[in-house]
């Protein structure tokens, strides 16, 4: 079980520092900056041990969390940990920075008394939380009793991720699948590595205690349906359908129904959450083609050539398009023409940086650049790191699509037609790198 | 220096720095030096030739960036472009650009040469300073070929400035230590020695550590030094503190140089002309005056720099050691320093009465502090410098006060440090045993040291123990008494166990009469420890009773019943099981009188250095020893019998192995007992070579030279030759000890001729073996060797390697060829394979060159698959000669191999495969 909490900024200061077991001393704070932030070599493994004390860290901007334990846990779960009280801050917070984590640190000890009873987490469901830690300190005094053991038995229920008694006079659902997708492929134009994560992130704002039911064209399914109905159909509905690797879902997911019958079925809790998270990587829709085209023009100069074509309906938009041509270490100067956007040469990155608006599917825009280099005494050669790219698309490149989204709610007087659900898809890049 | 005015500043620079130091961020920070290097790329590229002054700030920029802990790979030429700028700081700021970022290899090293030449040539002092730190601070080889011829030249000029001159001076030095052959002497070496005459104090400061560091390597050239750096030495000593200005610190005149001298005068022996030895005594004397005058200063930093004087003239009058007037001066100054109030002072007199205590002059006067050095060693706080009060209570030991140091060493012993325990339990043992006057004395004390820190008690020392008391009649009967007492504690140490399962293994008898110990009560208290004893203890114990039972009759039932238990006879661990089968039945079969044969009195051991002696130095480490080695050296007079390794150097005498250094004793009674052999004491380590000399034969298989059998007194060698069915064997004896050995005879279970009888020490006799091969064997001749060495017959034999192998013909042949040979050796019992993991790592080469050692063709291309190995020879024999055909698969993955051996005798292939079997 974690031992204690350290968040540090990136001097290595201790900012907030929970300890939650006896076992965990101060010295344990000063091993991980000497040994971890400090480190002469980067450290790159997110869990270290010194002196038989194993440290789990993530890093946000320049806030280190570290959770710190002497037993033999389950690193997962202490990851997980990390990530959903990143969560909880900035859903309280907005950003992690080193000045919101200072303003709030009386908050954030809140929350982790209320996240972490002696190292074991506990609730960390943001919308519950935010019903009894509130920024306002003053204002949750003024809980009557009622309310207060209307929270107890909401957080110590089984539903403990929603409350009871919530009345909108509009119903309404928002479902937005978020997608990165991360690629590496050759100069030539083969797939490397592909694969697509993708997140099913939901706002509710139901009445009373709602059953949902999420469908979307997963294989599974599909092939289940399709052989119960007409065979030949087959082929057609599985071009439609996707494979999913796998899955995790938001705790509100009743998983026995889908281990039984692959049906997502719920009680969403208030407000924003992630209803699951996937991963796919079979017949992944490549938004962007880059050809890229170097030549070394002796020692001292270098042209690059690189086209990128978009490769997805002509109706649709993709936008915040960045390409980042990594320029030689020996690189003194840089002239760039393109057609389309701005290009500019970033000494600081060691990179030409492309930037485009938008840009239709089906087309294709060019860049090509002379770079002089200086010769220098070094011997090895330039490396060639990847040409990388960033975008922002309205569809899921893992071809995923939402079926329906039913809200049962048979206490109340309305019904699934009643409730207006606003479907949205976001593709966006992770690492989609071409070599050059 | 010429001072940087204020506009020669950097802004540049200054605002870069900044902005580094202002970055929030690691990130931030990498960035803004990617910027940097970007524009300054773009600077160095551009159109414009660029100024000095930007030339030089961003060179500086690089500087910084690379101290940072970045690659910088250009600007180089920018920095040796700087090195022919005529500005001082221009200049200054290339060659610290060269001398940080430069390295040896370099194709720039010329251009770098080329400037630092200019520089060397040219008149103006402050840039051949500059030339010099550079040549300094690189110091590498190519450096020193290009100017090691130089700069002799430059420091020995008349015309050379002073500061030149220092800085020519320790760059010299600098390029000697790097690459001391490139640094030829020649004529200019004696003028160097004149430096020491010169005006400037600077100058003979940095001379004097280049003269030190080169007498220490040509003793002779600069023998002329001595009487220079004796007048130079007075001088300073005799100023008055106010005369050398510059070099007065804290009232101290020159205490740097003066530290220097005297350590240059520790070089070489005391100079043989009377008026120099006179004046230099007089400066001793002064200095040892001095250090009784009141301080002129509270600071101190006037008294480190005295007293570093002192301590130096303190090491010189030691390094003499011819003063007894001097010695004893010494001796009582450092007595009032054991308890000056500052700790180092009292850590460097305990370190320099250490050596003051191994000369015979002072060793009386040291001896007066000894209850100082006592209450140091009680009281002090500071453990290194307890441990040094614990040295020179060992030092100043003799036979006068030994009981009483050995005494006081014990009973600190129990509160010591446990980091210096072990280094004192030794010094214990080596002084209890090396002023014992009377032996029970020495038991008393060891029994006492293992009792007190029985942890730290090394096997050397309780071997000892038992060794010293094996070998005097007089003490052993004390000895079992006392052990039996202290077994009685109920708590008693495994050591303690082990030495007095021993001794009253061997001596129980001596006691018995006493109805306190008789029989009965000894086996009883011994047995009584014995479940508490580790394995190896237990092993010693059953050989303790084995030897009960040979001592007192009346015990025997009682011990076969202990011996017949389940828990010795089936003992999980196979020694014991093995021992106590072994003894049950010894004593059931065998009569009183084979009984008393095998299980007599261990005979006496060998006289030979203490073991524990070895230990302590290997403790300390070369270096660390020299009280060690002068006591060394003063021993080695008298006693010393039969030393093998008493070449005096500490190296050679850590070398041995504790096993083998103790012979008889490691091995222990068991193995006596159990294969007793008729007097001959060293029958137990020959058998522990044997099993060596098995692996050495093993590994003549597939060469023909090298070295047979190794041990600390005999090294044999091989040569041999072989040629059809006759082979001829040239065997070496060398003889690794300083004593020869006699009646040295060898014989050999075939035919040889016979050897010298007598092997000088450390050296090496030949004999020569005719063989013929007159049909095919699996059996190695034996070869029995015997000699006495220092009284003790040596016995030992060894298998020959010759094997049938030897006499192989390869026969080449084609792929359908062997194959046709093969199937016709296709009878059953013609084949011989075997299947086994290799012992090796699977190299191909390795595999080739043993195959072909063995004596057989190595055919290529034969095996379909490239990785297998086939080979085909004759073997010749006088009476026929066999074909053989061999194949070796190797399989990589399993780490296996599998060996396929046809021939056209069933006997020869069977004995191939066991042969080669051991080879992979």
């Amino acid at each position: 079980m974690i031992g204690g909490l350290f968040i540090y900024n990136h001097k290595g200061e201790v900012l907030i520092s929970r300890v939650y077991r006896d076992d965990i001393g101060r010295n344990a704070v000063d091993a991980f900056r000497v040994n971890v932030i400090h480190a002469r070599q980067q450290v790159r493994s997110p869990v270290t041990n010194f002196a038989r004390t194993s440290f789990f860290h993530v890093k946000r901007s320049n806030i280190w969390l570290a959770a710190v334990t002497k037993q033999n846990v389950n690193a997962a779960m202490v990851f997980e940990f990390l990530y959903k009280m990143c969560d909880v801050m900035t859903a309280y917070f907005s950003k992690i920075s080193e000045e919101n984590i200072k303003n709030n640190f009386v908050l954030i000890y809140e929350l982790l008394d209320e996240i972490l009873d002696f190292g074991y987490p506990q609730n960390s469901e943001t919308g519950a939380l935010k019903t009894f830690i509130t920024q306002q300190g003053i204002k949750s005094q003024h809980h009557t009793k009622e309310e207060q053991s209307q929270i107890t038995s909401q957080v110590t229920g089984q539903i403990g991720w929603r409350r009871e008694g919530i009345k909108y006079r509009r119903n309404e659902l928002f479902l937005d699948v978020l997608e990165s997708v991360n690629l590496l492929m050759s100069p030539q134009g083969q797939v490397l590595s592909a694969h697509v994560s993708g997140r099913v992130v939901m706002k509710s704002y139901l009445s009373g205690m709602p059953e949902c039911k999420f469908g979307m064209n997963d294989k599974i399914v599909i092939d289940k349906q399709g052989k119960g109905g007409t065979t030949d159909d087959s082929g057609k509905s599985g071009k439609q359908s996707i494979a999913i690797d796998d899955c995790t879902f938001h705790q509100c997911v009743r998983l026995s129904k889908f281990d039984s019958e692959r049906s997502i079925s719920f009680i969403p809790p208030d407000g924003e959450y992630e209803l699951m998270r996937y991963r796919t990587t079979k017949d992944i829709i490549l938004p962007f083609r880059v050809i890229p085209l170097v030549r070394e023009v002796g020692r001292t100069k270098l042209e690059v050539k690189v086209v990128i074509k978009s490769n997805f309906k002509p109706s649709l938009l993709a936008q915040k398009i960045e390409v980042r041509i990594p320029t030689p270490l020996n690189t003194s100067g840089v002239q760039v023409i393109c057609m389309k956007g701005k290009a500019k040469y970033k000494a600081s990155e060691n990179a030409i940086v492309w930037k485009i608006k938008r840009m239709a599917g089906m087309k294709e825009s060019q860049i090509s650049a002379e770079i002089e280099l200086l010769p220098t005494n070094d011997k090895k050669k330039w490396a060639r790191p990847p040409i990388s790219m960033n975008f922002e698309v309205p569809f899921a490149p893992s071809g995923l699509k939402v079926r329906y989204l039913k809200v049962f709610e048979p206490k109340l007087n309305y019904s699934d037609h009643d409730v207006i659900k606003w479907v949205r898809y976001i593709g966006r890049s992770g690492i989609y790198e071409t070599r050059c | 220096m010429p001072a940087v005015s204020k506009g020669d500043g950097m802004r540049g620079l200054a605002v870069f720095i900044s902005d580094i130091r202002n970055c929030k961020s690691k990130e931030a920070e990498i960035k803004r030096i990617n910027k940097e290097l970007a524009n300054i790329r773009s600077k160095f590229k551009g159109d414009k030739a660029l100024d000095g002054y930007s030339k030089k700030k961003y060179v500086c920029k690089l500087l910084f960036i690379f101290l940072l802990g970045h690659d910088i790979d250009f600007g180089h030429m920018e920095a040796v472009n700087l090195l022919s700028s005529n500005k001082y700081t221009e200049k200054q700021i290339g060659y610290l650009f060269i001398s940080v970022l430069v390295n040896s290899n370099s194709e720039l090293i010329r251009l770098i040469n080329n400037a630092i030449k200019n520089d060397l040539s040219s008149r103006n002092p402050t840039f051949m300073c500059l030339a010099l730190h550079c040549i300094a601070n690189v110091g590498s080889r190519e450096m020193a070929e290009a100017f090691a011829g130089e700069i002799p030249r430059i420091l020995v000029a008349g015309d050379t400035m002073d500061s030149v001159k220092q800085s020519a001076a320790l760059c010299l030095l600098r390029l000697y230590k790097t690459s001391p052959d490139l640094v030829l002497m020649g004529e200019w070496t004696s003028r160097v020695v004149h430096l020491l005459n010169d005006q400037h104090m600077g100058v003979v400061t940095a001379a004097i550590s280049l003269i030190t560091c080169l007498s220490q390597k040509n003793p002779d050239e600069f023998k002329t030094c001595v009487s220079l750096a004796v007048s130079r030495l007075s001088r300073i000593v005799s100023s008055a503190s106010t005369d050398l200005q510059d070099y007065t610190y804290y009232f101290v005149p020159a205490p740097w140089l003066s530290c220097k001298l005297l350590r240059l005068l520790q070089c070489y022996p005391p100079p043989e002309d009377g008026a120099v030895k006179g004046r230099l005594v007089e400066c001793l004397e002064t200095i040892l005056n001095k250090a009784q005058e009141p301080p002129k200063s509270k600071k101190v930093q006037h008294s480190n720099a005295k007293n570093a004087i002192l301590f130096e003239a303190i090491s010189l009058i030691i390094h003499y050691d011819s003063e007894p007037n001097l010695l004893v001066r010494a001796c009582n100054q450092l007595g009032q320093f054991l308890q000056h109030r500052e700790t180092n002072l009292r850590y460097l007199a305990l370190e320099s009465m250490c050596t003051l205590a191994s000369s015979e002059f002072s060793h009386e006067a040291v001896k007066t502090h000894i209850e100082t050095v006592i209450n140091a060693l009680k009281t002090e706080r500071d453990v290194s410098v307890r441990q040094r009060a614990a040295d020179l209570l060992y030092a100043m030991c003799d036979r006068s006060n030994a009981k009483q140091i050995v005494a006081e060493m014990l009973s600190y012993l129990e509160t010591a440090d446990y980091s210096i325990r072990e280094e004192m339990v030794l010094k214990v043992a080596i002084l209890a045993e090396k002023y014992a006057v009377d032996y029970s004395w020495y038991v008393d004390t060891i029994l006492n040291l293992i009792r007190i820190a029985g942890d730290y008690v090394s096997e050397e020392v309780w071997y000892r123990v038992i060794q010293i008391v094996i070998n005097r009649d007089d003490v052993q009967g004390y000895a079992a008494k006392t052990v039996f007492e202290a077994l009685q504690a109920p708590a008693c140490h495994e050591n303690m166990v082990k030495v007095g399962g021993y001794i009253l293994g061997e001596f129980g008898n001596l006691i018995a009469g006493d109805p306190r110990s008789s029989p009965l009560v000894q086996f009883n208290l011994l047995h009584s420890k014995f479940h508490l004893c580790s394995v190896p203890t237990r092993a010693l114990l059953l050989s303790a009773y084995i030897k009960f039972i040979n001592l007192f009759p009346e015990t025997k039932s009682t011990i076969q019943e202990v011996l017949r238990s389940d828990s010795q006879i089936r003992n999980s661990d196979v020694e014991l099981q093995q021992r106590a089968v072994e003894y049950l039945k010894l004593s059931s079969i065998a009569s009183t009188d084979v009984l008393a044969t095998v299980l007599e009195e261990m005979p006496p051991f060998p006289e030979r250095e203490s073991s524990i002696l070895a230990k302590l130095k290997k403790k300390k480490g070369p270096g660390a020893v020299s009280v060690n080695e002068l006591e060394e050296g003063k021993r080695e007079g008298g006693e010393l019998n039969g030393g093998g390794e008493r070449g005096g150097d500490s190296s050679a005498i850590s070398t041995p192995s504790p096993s083998a250094d103790l012979l008889g004793l490691r091995a222990g009674p068991p193995v006596t007992a159990a294969a007793p052999s008729a007097g001959s004491l060293l029958v137990d380590v020959f058998s522990e070579a044997g099993s060596g000399s098995l692996a050495s034969y093993f590994q003549f298989v597939c060469k023909n030279n090298g070295v047979l059998f190794e041990n600390q007194l005999l090294q044999i060698g091989i040569k041999s030759e072989y040629r059809q069915n006759l082979g001829r064997m040239y065997l070496f004896y060398g003889n690794k000890t300083s004593v020869q050995f006699v009646t040295f005879t060898t014989t050999l279970n075939v035919q040889a001729k016979p050897v010298e009888p007598l092997i000088e020490g450390g050296a090496q006799v030949q004999q020569v073996i005719n063989i013929e091969c007159l049909t095919d064997f699996s059996d190695a001749p034996l070869l029995n060797i015997k000699f006495r060495y220092g009284g003790a017959l040596q016995n030992l034999t060894l298998k020959l390697p010759v094997t049938i192998n030897k006499f192989f013909q390869p026969t080449e042949m084609a792929s359908h060829d062997f194959f046709q040979r093969w199937k016709q050796l296709s009878l059953p019992q013609q084949e011989a394979q075997k299947i086994f993991k290799a012992n090796h790592a699977m190299d191909t080469e390795v595999l080739k060159a043993k195959l072909l050692g063995l004596g057989m063709a190595l055919l290529e291309n034969v095996d379909p698959n490239p990785e297998n190995f086939v080979c085909a020879g004759v073997i010749q024999t006088k009476a026929q000669q066999v074909g053989s055909l061999l194949r070796l698969e190797p399989n990589a993955q399993a780490q296996m191999y599998r060996l396929t051996v046809r021939s056209s005798k069933d006997t020869v292939s069977k004995r191939l495969c066991e042969l080669l079997a051991e080879q992979f």
